[in-house]
C-alpha cells in the first residue's frame, strides 16, 4: 500500500513535470497550439511502473551488492563465472572468432560496414578505457584525438596522396602528439577540472576544423579519401569493405592484446593505483606526470588509429563527426562496459552500436537511452556490465612463484 | 565610440545571462562539489517552457508584457521542479561515491534532458516571439542598447541583489553558507543538509530559467543545443571567478561577457566560441582556483 | 654501532595553513637504526610534520635533510613525494590509503615501482628482462607479505582485509620501496592489545632485520614507551620536549599537555 501511494505520487509528479513539454506544441508564427493529451497517459503509466522498479533497485542496493542464491551462496554473474572457467571461455572465444572471420562472406556489404563501425567503437572504447578506466583521468574531449587521426589521413591523402598504411602510424603519432601537448599542462588538474578542460579542448579542435577553411576545408569537410589498396591494387567498394573489415579485426585483436598485457604490468599497476588514490600512489614513488602522460598519449594513439580507419572507411569526413556527443558516446561505452574491463567495454561498444542499427524503432530513442543508462549505471552499478578482474598469483610454500 | 558602447552593452548583456546560469553552477559546486553538467539543460528547458507559454497565450491574444511575466513565472516553477527532481534521481543516491561517478551521472542527465526535449518538441530551431518589444523612451539609444538588453541587465541585477540578501540575511541562507563550509559540521549542528541541497538546486534552476526566457526573447530563436553551449560558457564564468564563490561567479560572467563581445567585435566573429573555450582552458591551467578563489591544500 | 650517523635532520620547520600555524620551528633528528616516536595531543601537528617531510606539503619555512647510510646528504625541500621516496624514505598513512580494488599483492608490488624500470614496450613485448623483473617483484612482494603476516591473503582485494591487516599491508607496501627510513603514522590505531603487541615486534624486527631507522607517530603510550629509543613531543605545533621515554614521561610539561593543569599539581 505504501508502495502504491509512492508510485501514485511519482506518477502525478512526473505528469506535472512533463506536462508542458510533452503535451503542448506551439507554433508562434501561425499562432496555433497543438495538444497531445495521449502522451500524458504514457508518461503517467511509465512513471508509475518505473517508480516500483526504482524502489526495488534502491532496496537491493541498500542490502549490499552481493545477491545470494536461496542456499546462501553468492550469485556469480555469468560473465564473471566465464572468466573463472578458462576452457569454457576459450571455446566461446573460438566460436566468436570464427563467426567474426566468416561474417563478410555471409552478410551484405551493408552489414559488414555496420560491423566495421562497431569495431571502430570497440577500439575507441578500449583506447579511452586506458585513460578513464585504467588511469582514472576523466577525458571528455576524446573525439579530438579521433579527429586528429582522421584528418591526418584525409589531409595527407588529399594533398600528398599518401596511402593508408603510411598514414596509419602518422595519424596515430599525430594523435599521440596532441595528447602529449594537451597533457603536459592539464594533467596536474583535479579530476573534474580535467574533464572540463578536455571538453573545452575538444570543442576548440572541432571549431577550428569548422572555421579554418584553408586548412581543413571547413564544415564541408574532406571528401574523396582513398580506400586502402591491397598491395597497390585498387579494390572495388565491396572488396575494400571486406579488406577494412579484416583490418579492423586485426586492430581490435591488437588492441585487446596490448591492453591485456599493459593491464597487469608495472605501468598498468601504476595507472590503477593512480586512479585509486593519487596521493598514496605518489607517496609510494610513482611519478604522477609521467604515468598519466603515458596513459594519455597511449589512449590518444588508439583514437588516432581508429580515426585513420574511419576516414578510410567513409572516404569522407567533416567536423560534425567529432562533436562532444561523440566523446560522450565513447565515454558511455567505457562506463557501461565497466571501467578497466576489456570484455565489458567490447560488449558495450557492440551493444551501443548494434542495438539501434537492428532495432530501428529504438534508434530514435538512442541518445535518450544513453543518457538514462549512464545515470542508472552510476546509481545502481558503478562497476559496469563486467567488473574488471585482477590477476591472481599462486605461491607454493617454497617461495617459488609464477604469474 | 558608439561601436565601443554597443559592444560594451552587448558584453554586459551576455555577462548578465552567463551570471544567471553561472550562479547555479557555483552554488551547487560550493555545496556538493559537483559540476552539475546538466545545469545548461535546465536553462534550455526554461527557454522551451517560456516558448510554450508564449505560444499558448499569444494564441489566446494576451499582451506581450503580460505574457513575458507569466512565461517567467511558469519557467521558474518548472525549472525548479526539474532541478529538484534531477538532484533526487541522479545525484542524491551518489553521495559518498567517488568524485567521478556524480560527474558522469550529470553528463548522462544532460544527454537525457537534451534528447527528451528533442523528442517531445523538435530538433529544429524555433522562432521565439519578442515579448519585450521596443520601449519608446529607448528609441534614441536603440542602436547601442536594445530594450531587451536593458531588461536583461535590470532583471539580472535585481536577481543578484535578491540572492545576495537571501544568502546574507535569512536562516536558510545561513544554513547554505554553513553547509558550503563544512557539510558534516553543519549536519551535526542540526542543519537539514538534504533540504539545503534541494534548495540550492531550486534557486540555481530558477535563475537559469529566468536567463533562458530572457535570452530567448533577445535572440529570437531557440533549439535544444543552446543549453550545452551556454552551460559551458557559464561554467567558464564560474571557474573564472573561482568556483564556489558567488561574487566570483558574477565577476567571472562579466569578464567573459566583455571578452566575448570585444573579441568578436574587434577580432573575428567566426571564433566566438573558441575565445570562451580558450579562456576556460587557459584559466584552468594557469589559475585553477579562479580570480577570487584561493588554492586550498588538500588535507592528507 | 658507535658514532651513529644522522639519517634525517629537520630544522626550524614551520607550516602555515592560511592563518593557522600548524607547525612552528620544529627540530627533529633521527639516528641510523633508531626508533623515534613523535607524540602529542590531537591536532598537535604530527601528521602535518610527516606531510612536510615526505613532500606532500611544501613547508612554509625550515630545512629537511636526508642522509643515506652511504653518507650522501640531500635537502628535501621542494622535492615531490615520489622523489623523496626514491631517495629512500617511505611512509604509511594515518587514515589508511591503500588501493582498494587492487589485490594485496599488487598493493605491495606497486611499492617496487620506483626501483624497477620496465616500460610500455617491455610490458607489451614481455621480453626476458621484463619477465625476470616481474618475477623478482612478485617474489620480493611475497616475502614482505610473509614478514607482515599477510601471505595468506595475496589475492584478496585490499579493501576486504580487516582493519589491522590493512595497517600491516601499508607497512609492507612502504617497505617495498626499499627505504632506509620508515615513517609510520599511528600504526596501532584501531588495533586490539594483542595486535598491538604483534605490531611492536614487527616494528622491532623491521629495524633489526632490515636495518631500518623508524620515525613513528603513536597515541598508544605503552607501545611508545616500550619500543622507542627517543621521543619528541609536539603541542600546538611546537616541540615541547625531547628525550628517552623515561625522561619524557617524567617531564611536567608533557604531563600537562596530555592531562591538563590539575594533573601536575596533584
Ligand atoms: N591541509 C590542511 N589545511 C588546513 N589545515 C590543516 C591541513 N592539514 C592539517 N591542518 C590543521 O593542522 C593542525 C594539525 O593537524 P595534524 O593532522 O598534523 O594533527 P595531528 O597531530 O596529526 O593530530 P592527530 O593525532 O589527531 O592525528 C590541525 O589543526 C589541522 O586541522
Ligand atoms: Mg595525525
Amino acid at each position: 500500500m505504501e508502495g502504491f501511494k509512492k508510485s501514485l505520487l511519482a506518477c502525478i509528479w512526473f505528469m506535472f513535470l512533463t506536462f508542458p513539454l510533452v503535451v503542448i506544441r506551439v507554433d508562434t508564427a501561425e499562432k496555433t497550439v497543438q495538444w497531445r493529451w495521449m502522451h500524458m497517459l504514457w508518461v503517467g503509466l511509465g512513471a508509475f511502473l518505473l517508480s516500483y522498479v526504482w524502489r526495488f533497485m534502491l532496496k537491493r542496493k541498500a542490502m549490499g551488492r552481493s545477491a545470494t542464491n536461496p542456499d546462501g551462496t553468492p550469485v556469480v554473474p555469468f560473465l564473471q563465472r566465464l572468466s573463472a572457467n578458462p576452457p569454457l571461455a576459450r571455446s566461446i572465444m573460438a566460436v566468436i572468432a570464427i563467426g567474426a572471420l566468416v561474417f563478410p562472406w555471409l552478410f551484405s556489404t551493408y552489414q559488414t560496414n555496420i560491423m566495421i563501425s562497431a569495431m571502430i567503437y570497440i577500439v575507441l572504447g578500449l583506447g579511452l578505457n586506458i585513460v578513464v578506466g585504467l588511469s582514472g583521468q576523466l577525458v571528455l574531449g576524446y573525439a579530438a584525438f579521433y579527429a586528429a587521426g582522421a584528418y591526418s589521413y584525409a589531409l595527407l591523402n588529399h594533398h600528398f596522396g599518401l596511402g593508408f598504411w603510411t598514414a596509419l602510424p602518422l595519424g596515430a603519432g599525430a594523435a599521440a602528439l596532441c595528447g602529449i601537448i594537451l597533457g603536459i599542462p592539464v594533467l596536474r588538474l583535479r579530476g573534474d577540472y580535467l574533464a572540463i578542460v578536455t571538453l573545452g579542448f575538444g570543442e576548440i579542435v572541432r571549431l577550428v576544423l569548422e572555421n579554418w577553411n584553408e586548412f581543413s576545408m571547413g564544415p564541408s569537410g574532406v571528401s574523396g579519401i582513398s580506400r586502402p589498396g591491397l598491395f597497390s591494387v585498387e579494390l572495388s567498394v565491396d572488396g575494400a569493405t571486406t579488406y577494412i573489415y579484416y583490418l579492423m579485426i586485426g586492430l581490435v585483436a591488437l588492441t585487446i592484446f596490448v591492453i591485456n598485457r599493459l593491464k597487469n604490468s608495472r605501468i598498468g599497476r601504476a595507472w590503477l593505483a593512480l586512479r585509486e588514490d593519487e596521493i598514496a600512489c605518489v607517496a609510494m614513488g610513482v611519478d604522477r606526470m609521467k604515468t598519466k602522460l603515458t596513459a594519455f598519449a597511449l589512449g590518444a594513439t588508439w583514437a588516432g588509429m581508429a580515426g585513420v580507419v574511419f576516414a578510410a572507411k567513409t572516404t569522407f569526413i567533416n567536423p560534425a563527426s567529432f562533436t562532444f556527443m561523440e566523446s560522450a558516446m565513447i565515454l558511455a561505452i567505457v562506463v557501461l562496459g565497466g571501467m578497466g574491463s576489456i570484455l565489458g567495454v567490447s560488449l558495450a561498444a557492440l551493444l551501443i552500436l548494434l542495438l539501434p542499427e537492428y532495432l530501428r524503432a529504438f534508434s530514435e530513442y538512442r541518445m535518450l537511452l544513453f543518457g538514462a543508462t549512464m545515470v542508472l549505471f552510476m546509481v545502481f552499478r558503478p562497476q559496469g556490465l563486467v567488473s574488471s578482474e585482477r590477476q591472481r598469483y599462486e605461491f607454493k610454500e617454497t617461495k617459488e612463484s609464477q604469474g | 565610440m558608439e561601436y565601443f558602447l554597443e559592444l560594451f552593452f552587448g558584453g554586459l548583456t551576455r555577462g548578465s545571462i552567463y551570471a544567471l546560469i553561472a550562479l547555479g553552477y557555483t552554488m551547487v559546486y560550493g555545496i556538493i562539489e559537483l559540476i552539475n553538467f546538466a545545469h545548461g539543460e535546465i536553462y534550455m528547458i526554461g527557454a522551451f517552457t517560456g516558448l510554450i507559454v508564449a505560444g499558448v497565450l499569444t494564441a489566446m491574444g494576451f499582451p506581450a508584457l503580460a505574457i513575458l511575466a507569466v512565461a517567467l513565472v511558469v519557467a521558474v516553477v518548472y525549472c525548479s521542479a526539474y532541478g529538484y527532481t534531477m538532484e533526487k534521481i541522479a545525484y542524491k543516491p551518489l553521495r559518498g561515491a567517488n568524485r567521478l561517478s556524480p560527474l558522469i551521472s550529470a553528463i548522462g542527465m544532460s544527454i537525457f534532458l537534451q534528447n527528451y526535449v528533442l523528442l517531445a518538441q523538435t530538433p529544429n530551431f524555433l522562432p521565439f516571439p519578442n515579448l519585450i518589444g521596443e520601449f519608446e523612451f529607448m528609441e534614441d539609444y536603440a542602436h547601442i542598447l536594445g530594450s531587451a538588453n536593458l531588461v536583461i541587465i535590470l532583471v539580472t541585477a535585481a536577481a543578484m541583489v535578491a540572492l545576495t540578501l537571501f544568502i546574507k540575511y535569512t536562516r536558510m541562507g545561513r544554513a547554505m553558507r554553513a553547509t558550503a563550509q563544512n557539510r558534516k559540521m553543519a549536519m551535526l549542528l542540526g542543519v537539514n543538509v538534504d533540504a539545503v541541497i534541494s534548495l540550492t538546486f531550486i534557486i540555481g534552476s530558477s535563475l537559469a530559467a529566468i536567463g533562458g526566457v530572457l535570452i530567448a526573447c533577445h535572440t529570437g530563436q531557440i533549439n535544444i543545443t543552446i543549453g550545452f553551449i551556454a552551460g559551458i560558457k557559464a561554467f567558464t564564468a564560474a571557474v573564472l571567478g573561482g568556483v564556489g564563490s558567488i561574487p566570483g561567479a558574477m565577476l567571472g560572467a562579466l569578464v567573459l561577457g566583455f571578452t566575448e563581445s570585444f573579441a568578436t567585435g574587434y577580432i573575428s566573429s567566426d571564433y566566438e566560441d573558441v575565445f570562451a573555450f580558450g579562456l576556460l582552458v587557459l584559466i584552468l591551467i594557469f589559475r585553477p582556483s579562479g580570480l577570487l578563489g584561493k588554492a586550498p591544500t588538500q588535507k592528507v | 654501532m658507535s658514532a651513529k650517523t644522522i639519517v634525517l635532520e629537520v630544522k626550524n620547520l614551520s607550516m602555515n595553513f592560511g592563518g593557522l600555524r600548524a607547525l612552528s620551528d620544529v627540530d627533529l633528528d633521527i639516528l641510523q637504526g633508531e626508533i623515534v616516536a613523535l607524540i602529542g595531543p590531537n591536532g598537535a601537528g604530527k601528521t602535518t610534520c610527516f606531510n612536510c617531510i615526505t613532500g606532500i606539503y611544501d613547508p612554509t619555512e625550515g630545512d629537511i635533510l636526508l642522509r643515506s647510510p652511504q653518507g650522501k646528504g640531500v635537502r628535501l625541500n621542494g622535492l615531490k613525494p615520489n622523489q623523496v621516496t626514491e631517495l629512500g624514505m617511505a611512509r604509511t598513512f594515518q587514515n589508511i590509503r591503500l588501493f582498494p580494488s587492487m589485490t594485496v599483492l599488487e598493493n605491495v608490488m606497486l611499492g617496487t615501482h620506483c626501483r624497477t624500470k620496465s616500460g610500455i614496450l617491455g610490458a607489451i613485448l614481455r621480453d626476458r628482462k621484463t619477465r625476470e623483473e616481474e618475477v623478482r617483484v612478485v617474489n620480493k612482494s611475497y616475502e614482505l607479505l610473509k614478514l607482515v603476516g599477510l601471505d595468506h591473503h595475496v589475492n584478496d582485494l585490499a579493501s576486504n582485509l580487516p582493519y589491522g591487516a590493512q595497517r600491516r599491508l601499508e607497512i609492507a607496501r612502504a617497505l617495498a620501496t626499499d627505504p632506509f627510513l620508515l615513517l609510520l603514522d599511528e600504526p596501532a590505531a584501531g588495533m586490539n592489545p594483542n595486535e598491538t603487541i604483534a605490531l611492536e615486534q614487527l616494528v622491532m624486527r623491521i629495524r633489526d632485520e632490515l636495518d631500518m631507522s623508524i620515525l613513528l607517530i603513536e597515541h598508544d603510550m605503552k607501545m611508545v614507551m616500550s619500543i622507542s629509543d627517543r621521543v619528541h613531543v609536539l603541542e600546538y605545533g611546537q616541540k615541547i620536549a625531547e628525550g628517552t621515554p623515561a625522561e619524557v614521561g617524567a617531564n611536567p610539561q608533557v604531563i600537562k599537555a596530555y592531562l591538563g593543569e590539575e594533573a601536575v599539581d596533584a
